[in-house]
């Protein structure tokens, strides 16, 4: 029966349909859901390793085991991957490997918006990017498909419209059992030293070449001819944007994106007086359409950054727009995410704002602290650079200027535990803070080695931040409650003043964590009696808590000033204050109380 | 380069006012009642508090996921303020449903920026079809606040062509069995508005 899947359940679902045994991920959006669903099918293994890498090669060990195993990561995972997946093309492998790597144009929820086109192209590795969600489920059968046979790694490029849009989906019965590859010990094949390497480095070019043509026949390589006056080039969700606003041209719409089908390309364009190329991101079509001689309009009209819609297009082409004007439209103050009411970080990085130091940050819920009126983090770059770039900082600046660095205890795993070795070893005096929320909060609450839990619900070691701390060499390690703004002041201040690298474990449960390590409490609210409108509360910037001018009250109102300058007071939505008591250490006269209490 | 045959629902507000949810029935309503579908919302950041909006289109055939400005045949909102950020994918012709409910966001909390004033006059003087309901006290009545997405569903359904019976049976298989009584009240009660 026909069901409305997101393009990432269809995914999942497709690699269940091909018999897809074998699944290794980091949590990434707008990735996570896609290994999340697959892991919930009879008889698949998933995994979240540590990061991408290790998910990558995790996933190059079973498929040389003889296994269909794909790996899958968002675009910035691709970096971290990058090392294997170079060198996995040249030894192929066995049974089908599929990378699924998951764009994120518009950067909904990433640092950069790199293509992963590009990455195909390096490692000479073929891709294929669907449109919707019943492409999706196919052509990660398709990929692996391809896999098999031509002993080549293959991508499935999604982007983040592909993978959180719904639509309908056909779903299939799971194909029969398909019969695991032998391994076979082949050095020439598998041991990449040069002498080898450079034997298979022909291998590869000369499976690019049958690639090629076998881009000319992919079945998901298709024109729909609609005229001869304009002609459009496209793949993946833009097809879908093209092909409302353009509904009267011709369409090449590529399921395959490397290597491309140079004679069907031809073909095309010799069928249409005018030829376009729309791509979201980088010109990668554009440009390699062009290096045929064929003469073509891309980017010159369409946007190289942020996603597109129906509208940027039938825009970029006719230069008109048909947004709704209404001239006397007011502004509107804008709604940024926020720390959630609860949140661990609000009271750390409360302290690391008031402390004045520079602090480099890291990926994930804490990141919004830079906002108002937390201002608690100085930068931001990928998984894992706040303790590298806490040590060149601290190396450079010397002893008086003070820097710490701030990771959560999942990005600590997956990419900050050399790190924080390099500091042990090469000795500076940064104060590494591991924002141990217990849980993987960003990408919605996915298990880490840190919370001794495996993805299919298996109870496992847990890794112990303290002990492996000590034992990479650090001597100053420090535990402290980030909900008790005393003692987390206290001891930052302490290991700022200390000699050597020095490791705090700043451990709270994520507000949404519903665990036995998040007892609920009982929410606060604001003795108006009590208030003196000193707006300190508000510093903590808890969407909890309101300001409320005298003049906003409602008529009839009983509240009264009680200092002459007072002008309003802060008020507490009970029905979202989870408790966490932040905001009551800074209320100088008691205002702040619990419901029950005053009840 | 109007494709005419599509249409499409927004439905915008705050995070977690259950929004994803609401959309999520709306489209499995349409699926039934025989339409092709395709649906958007944006996941991931801490979307706590944040703006949330979710497309969904419907039709013979749909292309793109994502409306095109000034196309939009129903606005969906379910914050007061929220309205006016989607007006340029309105047209004069489109109805808006309104809850009238105010969130502050963080620059209004802690008294920087005023909460715009006559929202719903506003919308009043732009828009012939308009509905503004107090949705979260009447889910309240019904029996619980959370409801809301339930009551701004029953006053989408009196816009549709599309019978009763389908949104009740989707509500009954959708909605966890101890919840479907009350929602069922909720969804009749943002109807007969």
């Amino acid at each position: 029966m026909n069901q409305l899947m997101s393009g990432n359940e269809a995914i999942a679902r497709g690699a269940y349909e091909w018999g897809v045994t074998f699944a290794a991920a980091y949590p990434g959006t707008p990735s996570t859901e896609i290994t999340q669903e697959f892991s919930r099918y009879d008889g698949v293994y998933a995994e979240w390793s540590p990061n991408e890498k290790i998910a990558l090669e995790a996933a190059i060990g079973a498929a040389l085991a003889g296994a269909d195993a794909m790996a899958v990561m968002k675009h910035v995972g691709v970096n971290v991957a990058a090392d294997p997946l170079f060198t996995v093309s040249y030894t192929g492998t066995n049974g089908g490997l599929v990378i699924v790597a998951a764009d994120d144009p518009s950067m909904h929820s990433s640092q950069n918006e790199q293509d992963s086109r590009h990455y195909a192209r390096a490692a000479k590795i073929p891709m294929l990017e669907p449109a919707d969600s019943d492409e999706a489920r196919r052509f990660i059968k398709a990929a692996f498909a391809l896999s098999r046979r031509f002993d080549t790694p293959v991508f499935l490029r999604s982007t983040t419209r592909v993978s959180h849009s719904k639509s309908v989906v056909a779903p299939e019965e799971p194909d029969a059992r398909r019969e695991t590859r032998q391994y076979v010990k082949d050095p020439a094949k598998y041991v990449m030293v040069p002498g080898m390497a450079r034997g298979r480095r022909v291998v590869v070019q000369e499976r690019m070449s049958a690639l090629r043509d076998f881009a000319e026949s992919f079945a998901e390589n298709v024109m729909e001819l609609n005229g001869n006056e304009a002609g459009i080039i496209t793949a993946g969700m833009t097809y879908n944007y093209a092909r409302e606003a353009c509904p009267d041209y011709s369409f090449l719409k590529l399921g395959m994106v490397h290597p491309l089908p140079e004679k069907m390309i031809r073909e095309f364009a010799s069928k249409v007086k005018k030829l376009y190329v729309v791509e979201e991101l980088d010109p990668f079509i554009e440009e390699q359409v062009r290096a045929m001689g064929i003469e073509v309009t891309g980017k010159e009209l369409f946007p190289y950054n942020n996603e597109f819609d129906p509208g940027i297009i039938e825009r970029s082409i006719t230069g008109k727009s048909r947004a709704f004007a209404v001239p006397d439209l007011p502004g509107l103050p804008d709604r940024p995410p926020n720390l959630c009411p609860g949140c661990p970080h609000r009271g750390l990085f409360y302290v690391l704002g008031k402390l004045g130091v520079f602090v480099t940050g890291d990926i994930g819920c804490y990141t919004l602290s830079f906002m108002k009126p937390l201002e608690g983090l100085d930068s931001c770059i990928c998984m894992g650079a706040s303790i590298g770039m806490a040590h060149g900082m601290s190396k450079t600046l010397g002893r008086g200027d003070a820097v710490v660095g701030v990771i959560g205890d999942s990005t600590f795993v997956h990419s900050g535990i050399a790190s924080l070795l390099n500091l042990a070893y090469n000795r500076s005096n940064a104060v590494i803070v591991i924002c141990d929320n217990r849980t993987t909060a960003m990408t919605g609450m996915q298990d880490h080695p840190g919370t001794g839990v495996t993805l299919q619900g298996q109870t496992t070691k847990k890794l112990d931040f303290e002990a492996l701390a000590r034992a990479l060499g650090i001597d100053n390690v420090r535990v402290i409650n980030p909900f008790d703004l005393k003692e987390t002041r206290t001891v930052l201040k302490e290991e700022l003043a200390s000699d050597g690298p020095s490791l705090i474990v700043a451990r709270g449960a994520c507000a949404l964590l519903k665990s036995k390590e998040s007892p609920k409490k009982p929410p606060l609210m604001v003795d108006v009696d009590r208030c003196i409108g000193c707006k300190l509360c508000l510093d903590v910037g808890c969407p909890a808590i309101s300001w409320r001018p005298f003049d906003s009250l409602p008529p009839g109102s009983t509240v009264s000033k009680r200092r002459r300058k007072q002008e309003g007071i802060a008020l507490i939505d009970v029905s979202v204050c989870n408790g966490c008591g932040v905001c009551q250490q800074l209320c100088k006269p008691g205002a702040i109380v619990e419901v029950e209490t005053h009840a | 380069m109007h494709n005419s045959k599509v249409n499409t629902v927004l439905f915008v507000g705050v995070g977690g006012q259950g929004i994803i949810l609401a959309s999520d029935i709306f489209s499995e309503v349409m699926l039934r009642a025989g339409f092709d579908i395709k649906k958007s919302e944006v996941h991931g950041m801490a979307q706590r508090g944040g703006c949330v909006s979710s497309h969904v289109r419907y039709g013979e055939k749909v292309f793109s996921p994502l409306a095109n400005k000034g196309d939009v045949d129903i606005l969906v909102s379910f914050e007061r303020m929220e309205t006016l950020r989607y007006i340029d994918y309105l047209n004069v012709e489109s109805a808006v449903v309104i809850n009238d409910e105010e969130v502050f966001p963080p620059s209004v909390n802690l008294g920087d920026e005023p909460y715009p004033a006559d929202i719903t006059g506003f919308v009043q003087r732009h828009f012939q079809r308009v509905k503004i309901l107090k949705a979260t006290d009447m889910a309240r009545n019904a029996g619980d606040a959370r409801m809301a997405n339930t009551v701004m569903l029953g006053t989408l359904s009196a816009f549709s062509e599309v019978d009763e019976s389908y949104w009740k049976e989707v509500l009954r298989e959708m909605l966890p069995k101890h919840l479907v009584r009350n929602n069922i009240a909720a969804f009749d009660s943002g109807r007969r508005i």
